[in-house]
């Protein structure tokens, strides 16, 4: 296999982009992306996005996509794997550059969520429809569940739940591109409105409209577009149980296990050596759970790793530096390939108040369903 | 959804049919054809008991626009004695009360209307004991 880089990204703000459609999002992104870098021409587009069909009744996003950024003709395909699309798009295309098939490759995720459709019946489709949605239940409920498990299992508390809101508000709040850039208080995260018990309002992400881009090419030709590559280290793919209930330990994560562990073999790294992190927090509870199964904690002490400051920025392993889902917004196709870019301009030293300093390698993880699917890679500077 | 969808699930929702591992004994809910614990392919069909212990719980107080009427309402992963698992409702109580431990019985339910001509899906929801 070839050596990977990214040597350019662009994204949209994220937020309700009511003047915005799909398309003009992902046109967005991706010119910002393959402005200035040179790159004359696209091998292939991957286009991670979760449920065009059923957000705005439009499926066949490759070719579109590649019409409208004026290239038409370029191979072009939609990746899905629920909100673990834009990281499974990703994958895509570090496996096509890796193989040598092909040279320059963008990675795109995007997602039009704010246009009319019931975005929790949408959101459903990603859990068992037989078995879990017939039921009755919604995607907060299921991470609630998961919640409920682990405060049971190792007294993680409503405090530790709030902790992670309040700090990727605070994460948040230091980004121009974030749909919630403000900061919360823990009473306020605990006083909003019950969702799905224990979960509040405060607690999940937002519906958010968005879309990212990076230019993925050979590690050796990287200097011809930027003098700052990102080399991509690693990348882990991974599958469990469709439906929470055929999880034996609801409380842990065993595909992100799985994936963090395939890329860490092939980075060649330990979960130490990572310095900055940003993880799936499409609940508060879900960041607590990754980064468990990331072995970047102990596992039953996420929640403490939150509140000790471990995971803050200035803490021994900043986690969602850029507000994460919570604050950032997560646009579901689009949120694998914003949170390589947030890693991207880390490690390149662009990420201006919210910089960890000294950032050699990062991680990104992002999942689909409630954890089905993970996907993970490693990036370091080069 | 369409009828035959929800005529082929009949053997699961109405009489809980589950299948039993020949090759490990591994129960599982609704019927696999290929274990997820040892890979074998031969199975035996049998029926679920009709009561269960929640295993973890959570109180849905924004539903799918289907269940409007019924928020809040507790939902629960639930385990059967044969070790099945399965996502229920679990009604006639205070939905406060439904937590990891607590024993429920199995009854038939409906479970939702569907469609513009308000088809009737039935299933099982949990009650708690006692």
């Amino acid at each position: 296999m070839r050596e990977v880089a990214i040597v350019a990204a662009g994204m949209t703000q994220f937020g309700e982009l009511w003047q915005q459609s799909l398309r003009d999002l992902f046109v967005e992104a991706a010119l910002e992306a393959l402005d200035g870098t040179k790159a004359d021409h696209l091998d292939a587009i991957y286009v991670g996005n979760m449920s065009g069909g059923q957000f705005v009744g439009q499926e066949h996003l490759g070719p579109l996509m590649a019409d409208y950024l004026g290239v038409a003709g370029v191979a072009a395909t939609r990746v899905e794997s629920a909100c673990a699309s834009g990281g499974m798009a990703l994958r895509q295309a570090f496996l096509d550059v890796a193989s040598g098939a092909s040279d320059m490759v963008l990675a795109t995720g995007v997602e039009k969520m704010n246009d009319g459709a019931d975005v929790t019946a949408v959101l459903a489709s990603a859990a068992d429809q037989e078995t879990e949605a017939y039921h009755g239940v919604t995607f907060p409920g299921l991470y609630a569940m998961i919640a409920r498990a682990h405060m049971e299992e190792y007294g993680t508390t409503e405090e530790d739940l709030a902790a992670v809101s309040v700090k990727n508000h605070r994460h948040g709040s230091l980004n121009s591109k974030a749909q919630f850039g403000r900061e919360v208080t823990a009473e306020e995260v605990m006083n909003s409105s019950l969702v799905a018990a224990p979960l509040r309002l405060l607690h999940c992400s937002p519906v958010t409209d968005g879309a990212a881009a990076v230019l993925v090419v050979p590690l050796e030709r990287a200097k011809e577009f930027t003098d700052r590559p990102v080399r991509i280290l690693g990348s882990g793919a991974a599958t469990g149980s469709m439906a929470l209930a055929d999880r034996q330990d609801p409380a842990f994560l065993d595909a992100v296990s799985l994936s963090a562990g395939r890329a860490y073999k092939m980075a060649g790294i330990r979960p130490g050596d990572v310095n900055v992190a940003e993880v799936h927090d499409c609940f508060s509870i879900a960041e607590i759970c990754v980064t468990e199964a990331l072995c970047a904690v102990d596992r039953g002490k996420g929640g403490e790793a939150v509140r000790s400051g471990y995971t803050s920025l200035g803490g021994k392993l900043p986690v969602n530096t850029s507000g994460g889902l919570k604050s950032k917004g997560h646009p579901v196709g689009a949120t694998g390939v914003a949170q390589a870019i947030e890693i991207f301009e880390q490690l390149r030293g662009e990420a201006g108040d919210r910089q960890v300093k000294d950032a050699h390698i990062g991680l990104a993880q992002n999942m689909g369903g409630s954890g089905a699917s993970s996907v993970v890679h490693i990036f370091q500077r080069v | 959804m369409p009828s035959p969808r929800y005529w082929r699930e009949i053997p699961s929702r109405y009489r809980l049919e589950a299948s039993r591992c020949c090759g490990c004994g591994k129960v599982c809910y609704p019927v696999r054809r290929v274990c997820p614990a040892c890979g074998a392919a031969d199975w035996k069909a049998t029926r679920l008991s009709q009561h269960a212990k929640v295993v973890t719980s959570t109180v849905i107080y924004v539903p799918p626009s289907e269940f409007l009427n019924e928020a809040p309402y507790a939902m629960a992963v639930v385990e059967t004695p044969e070790g099945a698992r399965l996502m229920i409702q679990v009604v006639d109580c205070d939905p406060d009360e439904v937590k990891p431990g607590t024993e429920v019985n199995l009854e038939f339910r409906l479970i939702r209307k569907e469609g513009l001509s308000g088809i009737l899906c039935y299933g099982h929801k949990g009650v708690p004991v006692g």
